[in-house]
């Protein structure tokens, strides 16, 4: 049994060495030369001059997301080895399963209440459209005093025409 | 040697010297011409028939030609153009494609990491092989039958956005990483639910061994602890999906739809949106190296397919394999049969999807995951166990 994993490991070693191959043995023998210039080593960016490197601190909600992710993940990963057991267990199994996914589901309820799932987190962070209207109190300071707050449309259009 | 008995380990015991070498060995040599069986034998014509039948679908839906122009090369233009069957309905067009990709030159950027810029395709393709070693392709046709061959696929599947992250984070290119944070939090929110579905029918089977679950669409299949007699279980009545009805038809579309997520196939292809993103992770990728990215998502494309089906749809048995039998063709043969049309079709419909639904926003994709998906396969889930014990 553990002798199948020297056949995966196998399989994954030519993947690799497929793709090695490629670029090393036949892509070189096809392939002209890369010739590097100035220009060809300038990042692209839809042909703008470019500006900043990308090696940048990134947006939280992606971070939020990865926790959420390593939470559910890790009690998903409990219920594999119950559910290869549960016939034999019998329904005591399933009871347990129950109060266990349960208790799964409060983590998700607590994380949907949050707004953390939403991707625009709603409470206890800024609403939608926020910083949009912030923005256009910076721009168009006249217009953005006889706008209501809440709705950032009026103050675009005013500040576009 | 009985052909109606032929496995994949029984062609190597044809072998004279096969059992004077020791297990690990064999094992190796198991491994190393399964692999290139597959990369050669399956992935390299998947990848090149996928990229044709993707554009020749989409030209289809859209009413347009599609590529129908490449056919028998070094033709003369007289030929071609007088005798039109010739071009064979362009389906020289990936090949030659692949011909000026293996030719363009081997651009790394120099802003960026070289090394983690180089070694990610890499990883990337090692992933999607990967998939292939614990799926049965046929009766007795699997290279590494592991007892816990669903956990493993799921792994395995995960492999991929690594290999992406390294392309993302070492092109030094602003849409590169937007793209690839874009592909892990999209593929790290779907795992879950993914995961969940996978279960419903290992709770039925009672393994994660791929070859327990494929047997128990075949003999011994229960519907709600009545039990479906073998005969017509053989005949596709045993399939997964009919068992425990409907919570494992909601679990195969809650999969399906977690494994277009996965492989970032329309309507979640967002971290590649080319309206907004121009290439996503592969801005700076060009050449065979962008070939190898896009061969292996073919590859997991096909793969995922066939565990869709092995899993919901009764892998290598079902009415085409027990008629090809009746006929008294060998059984690795009509499972081949039966196991390909289903994972083409579905590989098809994720084409027919990609050209039918929108894009979704990055807001809505996590919306869906985790106030969609997820409760619906946790109840599927417990509905799924209550069915397994009710057939005990």
């Amino acid at each position: 049994m553990q002798q199948d994993f020297l056949t995966i490991l196998m399989f994954m070693l030519f993947g690799a060495a497929f793709v090695v191959l490629n670029m090393v043995a036949i892509g070189r023998l096809l392939r002209s030369k890369t010739k590097y210039t100035a220009q060809k080593s300038a990042t692209y960016e839809c042909g703008e001059p470019t500006f900043g490197g990308a090696f940048i601190r990134f947006d939280i909600r992606f971070y939020v997301i990865c926790l959420v992710f390593v939470i559910f993940d890790v009690e998903v990963l409990f219920l594999f080895p119950w559910a290869v057991v549960l016939k034999p267990l019998g329904w005591l199994a399933f009871i347990e399963a129950f109060v266990f996914v349960a208790v799964l589901a409060v983590g998700l309820a607590y994380v949907w209440r949050k707004g953390d799932v939403d991707w625009i987190p709603l409470h206890g962070h800024q609403a939608p459209g926020a910083r949009l209207s912030e923005m256009d109190a910076v721009a168009a300071p006249s217009s953005a005093v006889t706008a209501p707050s809440s709705n950032p449309a009026p103050v675009t259009a005013a500040a576009d025409g | 040697m009985n052909l109606d008995e032929l496995t994949l380990t029984g062609l190597f015991e044809e072998l004279p010297f096969w059992v004077d070498i020791p297990p690990f060995a064999q094992m190796t040599v198991i491994g190393l011409v399964g692999a290139a069986a597959v990369v050669l034998l399956i992935v390299a014509p998947i990848g090149l028939m996928g990229t044709y039948a993707e554009r020749r679908v989409s030209a289809f839906m859209q009413d347009r030609c599609g590529p129908n122009y490449v056919g028998i090369p070094f033709l003369p233009r007289k030929i071609y153009t007088n005798y039109k069957w010739t071009r064979l309905f362009g389906l020289g067009q990936s090949l030659a494609d692949g011909i000026k990709l293996l030719s363009k030159e081997d651009f790394v950027p120099p802003k960026g990491e070289p090394f983690l810029f180089i070694a990610a395709p890499v990883v990337a393709f090692a992933g999607a092989i990967g998939l292939f070693a614990a799926l049965p392709l046929s009766d007795g046709l699997i290279a590494a039958d592991v007892n816990v061959g669903v956990f493993y696929l799921l792994a395995v599947g995960a492999i991929e956005i690594i290999g992406v992250l390294m392309a993302g984070w070492a092109s030094n290119n602003k849409w590169s990483l937007i793209g690839a944070m874009r592909e892990v939090a999209q593929v790290v929110s779907y795992e879950i639910p993914m995961a969940m579905a996978a279960l419903c029918p290992v709770l039925i089977a009672g393994s994660l061994q791929m070859t327990d679950i494929v047997a128990v669409q075949r003999t011994g299949a229960t519907f709600w602890g009545i039990s479906i007699p073998d005969s017509i279980a053989g005949w596709g009545a045993g399939w997964m999906i009919f068992q425990a009805f409907p919570f494992n038809i909601i679990a195969l579309v809650i999969f399906y739809i977690c494994v277009l997520a996965n492989l970032k196939r329309a309507p979640f292809d967002l971290p590649e949106s080319e309206s907004e993103l121009v290439s996503g992770f592969l801005t700076e990728y060009s050449g065979m190296r962008w070939g190898l990215f896009v061969l292996g998502e073919y590859g997991a494309m096909f793969a995922l397919s066939g565990i869709s089906a092995t899993l919901f749809l009764g892998g290598w048995s079902g009415p085409v394999y027990s008629l090809l039998t009746a006929i008294g063709l060998p059984s690795i043969v009509a499972g081949v049969a039966e196991f390909s049309y289903k994972a083409v079709g579905l590989f098809i419909f994720m084409m027919i999807i990609r050209w039918t639904l929108p894009r979704l926003r990055l807001d809505q994709v996590m919306v869906m995951c985790y106030k969609y998906l997820v409760p619906f396969a946790m109840a599927c889930l417990l509905f799924c166990a209550a069915a397994a014990l009710v057939a005990r």
